[in-house]
């Protein structure tokens, strides 16, 4: 089975791990993400201004592009994920700005005859935007991948982390429940793992603030690890390249200004699958990480 | 010092603007405060959410203009998600950097120039973008 | 038949006279075709006034009436008896407004508005050439009511009627009456036991001669209408035979199998025979099947082995008993917005985060702790305990968006209690307004912040969450700006009031209106209050919106006083401006029946014609707009004399 693939900019670069865990993932469970052949930055943040058409034409481009190869396109990162889901509701609701996107597109399109072109025709919607663990779910099935996971994360405590992005706003990203989601838990449970529910899951990492003021990123980072930590986490599974490096990098910090603080890795959720799923070590790079996971998973004899 | 309401201050060109950008009623606010109880970054805010809704419902843009509050905001939409009547304080927010941003009433909090090298080389670019796209316009 | 008309202007002092010019009007209708007598006069609804319509009625030998006045919904009875009183048939004695609809309107046109007053009265009088003598309605009124529901307003109601003379059918659908009110502590504002002032209401109630009160019993079925509803009762089996059985506990006490007990809110259980509470009416238990191991399993059998009287009888079945009443008071009370719908705040996750009514328990002193508030989590008793109002109310866009109206007075009652307990720990109320509109309810709640140093914080809670073996709660204090964070012991919930869940059921069967959120609907909100708009329904207690205890029983002594209204004649008239159908031209095509929204239209098989039941039918007038051959008329306002009345206003 193919279905198109939007990487994002950050996972062909700060995040390739997850990019490479993520594809070799799905072709295991018999998927192969077929990666779009054009793409831009989705522009990373969805603008919340009503008269935004310019700041959301990257990420009807995109979907534009996923019309070509069929009816929906899978993403990985969280950030994607909501960009790309909120401007194709701009798109399917909103007739005004609907037509000034495609005004922009029919123009693209004629600007590139030259080029090869994969604009044909309005985008008007008609790409369902999916996240991979919602594929998983619905393609796969979780009760499937029990089935074909080789080696089961027993005795492995796993917190996962949702984040924002995934779930807000909840009426329009319809994901999971808002305040106690639970998908991530139950794919968790299918691979094995002693599944940790911790009541910051669903708070944020601090986002793009990182770049503005680190402290605001230290202090977010500490409520959601402290909070984890207090819960018996091992590792932490995310699916957001800025949670991750927000959670992980920023125990430094904290480790040095809370006493007994102790460092946990923070992964991505495909890397623990594809853990469990028997892909060799090869497959899980785990070199962009602060805390190394490697000696929590071999402790629990997983490596 | 006694503030002065009036007909003009309360429904000012500037509430006006914001409330067109933000597509938020201001009105529908009652104060309950969620919205700062849900934040996840309001320690570092100078005007807390709804301190910065009340000062727009009494008229005064400018204070709020000012402040570092809408600069701090992450866009974790918490505050929209939570609020029971509705109000989109994260919108509101971005409408308010926007009023700033598009007229250059004050330098964008993140220059581009100035993003630490450690920042662009080992960050996820996703954030330097995002954080760029928010802060500077 | 000739036709004498007679037609009276009236000046209402200036309000008419001021600008329409009576006289002129009088004048110019006594040369008007089938008028016999014309005439204006200061003011028609005084005595004098009256009178002259009386005398002319004789004098002139009427046979029809038009009183050119005020609005009909002012004064339209008064000149109808007036002309009764005469001998004239009510019902044709007409108003045309001229007041209103014309001099109060057009004060700056007189001679237009002595013009527009013409033409007025002269259409009433071709409507009044046509009026038929309609006799009222009456169907016959059966004497008894039937009150669904236990709680503190149904048992109101029931005494009220019962005690004016009038038999009461009184059906609650849990083993015993008492609602609600029986599982409070205490209430507000004087902090009275709930149970010590109910429980006397409650056995005058079930010992009362007049009223038949049937516990563990549901409505089957309503049919029929006002005077003469036909009501299926079933009555569950509870297979203890009431009548034989002593209330001994015995049973209960040998019971092995247990549940949580509705009554204790969760907090304890209950045994699969059982009797909710020590004080309940009837004082004798009822055998829970879905929880009995001798239904589940064919095992056990100890309660019926050691009866000492032999009640327990596991053959009995449901009976249904088939009763006639007149009137129904539907009083069918509230539930708690569901706690799991709070999910920021891990309701229905964290045990020591509670719901109020789990809190009362905990107050109660026959409550499962003996009336120590002790956390569920661990039976420890808290040093800091969080009260919240607004849970699931004022909050259009995730819940209900109505003020639930008591949640601020019973956790301002909460925390006293609470405080007066525990006097070194401490109490958090957080709320966004602190609404206290009854009678020593404000004093109330400043004597929980002054004397029992209750904490208001103002603002809202945003999460709760389990850490360390506390309850943290993240919220604010909007007065000073702060983000508030308090590791309490235990949460109290103030959940918002819903109606009970077998309320909306209940409502489509009895067929009355509900509002969107399930509550029943007054028939206006300001000065019906206690009726429904479907004749014979009276309405009290929460199941018609969140109020308090004086207020249900304020509401319940108004409906059973309505009730006791009808009851005071032995037949109930009825307006007989209604629809009626021509069999000669209807074609059966039954779009009236499909429109009705009182059930008033049927199908005759027999004849293939519909047919109105002339007791039921309100004279809504959505039969006769359907109708496609216009077979379906209104008494007294038929197409014809509507196209009369027309005609006579645009006439030149």
């Amino acid at each position: 089975m193919k279905v198109p693939y939007y990487p994002g900019c950050t996972l062909h670069e700060r995040a390739r791990d997850f990019d490479a865990s993520a594809r070799d993932c799905a072709k295991a469970l018999g998927i192969e993400l077929e990666e779009l052949p054009i793409w831009t930055c989705c522009g990373a943040v969805f603008p919340l201004t009503t008269d935004s058409v310019m700041e959301i034409l990257g990420a009807v481009r995109n979907l534009a592009y996923a019309a070509r190869l069929g009816d929906k396109v899978v993403t990985l990162c969280s950030f994607c994920y909501n960009v790309l889901k909120r401007a194709n509701k701009v798109v399917r609701d909103d007739p005004e700005r609907r037509e000034k996107a495609n005004l922009f597109l029919r123009a693209d399109t004629e600007a590139r005859e030259g080029i090869e072109s994969y604009l044909k025709g309005d985008y008007v919607g008609q790409v369902d935007v999916l996240h991979y663990i919602e594929m998983l779910r619905d393609l796969v099935g979780f009760d499937e991948i029990e089935k074909r996971v080789k080696k089961r994360l027993e005795g492995l405590n796993v917190a996962a982390y949702y984040g924002c992005m995934l779930l807000r706003p909840a009426n329009e990203m319809e994901f999971d429940d808002p305040e106690q989601p639970t998908i991530f838990e139950e794919f968790l449970s299918s691979l094995g793992c002693n599944v940790i529910d911790f009541p910051m899951k669903t708070e944020c990492c601090g986002g793009f603030q990182i770049v503005n003021d680190e402290e605001i990123a230290i202090a977010c980072s500490q409520t959601v690890m402290g909070s984890a930590l207090k819960r018996g986490a091992d590792v932490v599974v995310t699916t957001c390249p800025l949670c991750r490096y927000n959670l992980d990098e920023k125990q430094k910090e904290i480790g040095e200004r809370v006493r007994d603080y102790e460092k946990i890795p923070v992964i991505y959720f495909t890397q623990l699958l594809g853990l469990a799923l028997g892909l060799g070590e090869e497959h899980l790079d785990f070199s962009e990480n602060h805390v190394d996971p490697r000696p929590v998973l071999a402790e629990r004899r997983l490596l | 010092m006694r503030v002065e309401l009036s007909r003009e201050r309360v429904n000012g060109e500037l509430r006006e603007r914001v409330e067109e950008l933000s597509g938020q009623h201001l009105s529908a606010c009652y104060q309950c405060g969620m919205c700062t109880a849900g934040c996840p970054v309001v320690e570092t805010m100078d005007i807390v959410p709804s301190e910065v809704i009340r000062l727009l419902q009494l008229g005064d843009v400018e204070t709020v203009l000012e402040s570092k509050t809408i600069w701090i905001c992450a866009s974790c939409l918490q505050c929209a998600s939570r609020c029971p009547r509705g109000v989109e304080f994260s919108s509101i927010c971005d409408a308010l950097r926007a009023i700033v941003l598009r007229k250059r009433l004050s330098a964008p909090k993140v220059d581009a120039d100035e993003v630490s090298s450690v920042l662009v080389s080992e960050a996820p670019q996703m954030g330097v973008v995002g954080a760029l796209r928010k802060l500077n316009g | 038949m000739e036709q004498r008309i007679g037609v009276f202007v009236c000046h209402c002092g200036t309000n008419i006279a001021g600008v329409v010019d009576t006289k002129r009007v009088a004048e110019a209708l006594s040369r008007y075709p089938g008028v016999a007598y014309s005439t204006d006069y200061t003011y028609m609804c005084s005595d004098p006034g009256q009178n002259l319509v009386r005398e002319a009625i004789g004098e002139h030998r009427l046979t029809g009436v038009v009183v050119a006045a005020c609005s009909p919904t002012l004064h339209e009875t008064t000149f109808r008896r007036a002309g009764s009183a005469a001998g004239l048939n009510p019902y044709q004695v007409e108003i045309a407004n001229i007041r209103e609809q014309c001099s109060w309107v057009h004060q700056a046109d007189r001679e237009r508005a002595t013009e527009k007053a013409v033409r007025i009265v002269k259409s009433m009088v071709e409507k009044v050439k046509l009026d038929e003598a309609l006799e009222a309605i009456s169907v016959p009124m059966t004497h008894r009511a039937l009150v669904v529901g236990g709680g503190v307003a149904g048992i109101q109601a029931a005494l009220d009627i019962a005690n004016a003379g009038h038999e009461v059918i009184l059906v609650e659908k849990s083993p015993s009456i008492g609602g609600h009110m029986a599982q409070l502590s205490e209430t507000f504002p004087t902090l009275d036991c709930s149970q010590c002032i109910l429980t006397p209401k409650m056995v005058e109630v079930a010992q009362h001669p007049r009223v038949r009160l049937l516990t563990y019993s549901e409505i089957e079925d309503v049919s029929g209408y006002v005077g003469s509803f036909k009501i299926k009762i079933r009555k569950k089996a509870a297979y203890v035979n009431r009548d034989v059985c002593t209330g001994c506990g015995l049973c209960t006490e040998k019971c092995p199998s247990t549940t949580p007990s509705e009554f204790e809110e969760g907090l304890a259980d209950r045994k699969a025979i059982y009797t909710p509470f020590p004080q309940a009416v009837p004082n004798k238990p009822v055998l829970d099947r879905d929880h009995c191991l001798y239904f589940q399993s064919g095992k056990c059998g100890i309660c019926e082995k050691i009866c000492p009287v032999d009640a327990v009888d596991y053959e009995a079945e449901d009976e249904i008993v088939e009763e006639e009443v007149g009137a129904i008071v539907v009083a069918t009370g509230y539930d708690l917005y569901p706690i799991v719908n709070m999910g920021e705040f891990g309701g229905g996750r964290y045990p020591d985060v509670v719901t109020s009514l789990q809190f009362e328990r905990l107050l109660s002193a026959s409550g499962p702790t003996g009336g120590e508030v002790r956390r569920p989590s661990d039976g420890q008793v808290p040093d800091e305990v969080v009260f919240m109002t607004c849970v699931g109310s004022r909050d259009p866009e995730h819940h209900m968006p109505y003020c639930s109206k008591i949640c601020c007075m019973y956790l301002t009652k909460h925390a006293m209690l609470f405080k007066h307990k525990q006097h070194d720990a401490q109490a958090y109320v957080f709320y966004m307004d602190v609404r206290t509109g009854g009678k020593g309810y404000e004093e109330f709640y400043q004597r929980a912040a002054e004397e029992d140093d209750v904490l208001y914080v103002r603002g809202r809670v945003s999460k709760i969450f389990e850490e360390d073996g506390k309850t943290v709660v993240w919220g604010v204090d909007t007065l000073t700006g702060q983000k508030i964070e308090i590791r309490a012991d235990m949460v109290v919930l103030g959940l918002a009031m819903v109606p009970s869940d077998a309320a909306r059921q209940l409502a489509n069967k009895l067929k009355i209106h509900i509002d969107e959120w399930g509550f029943l609907s007054e028939a206006h909100p300001k000065l019906r209050p206690v009726e429904s708009l479907t004749p014979g329904f009276y309405l009290a207690g929460a199941a018609q919106g969140p109020k308090d205890i004086p207020e249900a029983v304020a509401q319940a002594s108004g409906a059973a006083s309505k009730v006791c209204a009808l009851f005071s004649e032995e037949e109930y008239h009825r307006e007989p401006i209604i629809a009626w159908i021509d069999e000669d031209t209807c074609a059966g095509c039954r779009v009236c029946v499909s429109v009705c929204p009182y059930d008033a239209a049927e199908f005759d098989q027999e004849k293939g014609v519909a047919k109105i039941q002339d007791a039921i039918c309100e004279g809504c007038g959505a039969c006769i707009a359907a109708c496609p051959s216009g077979s379906a008329q209104q008494r007294n306002l038929t197409d014809d004399q509507i196209y009369r009345m027309v005609s006579a206003t645009l006439e030149d």
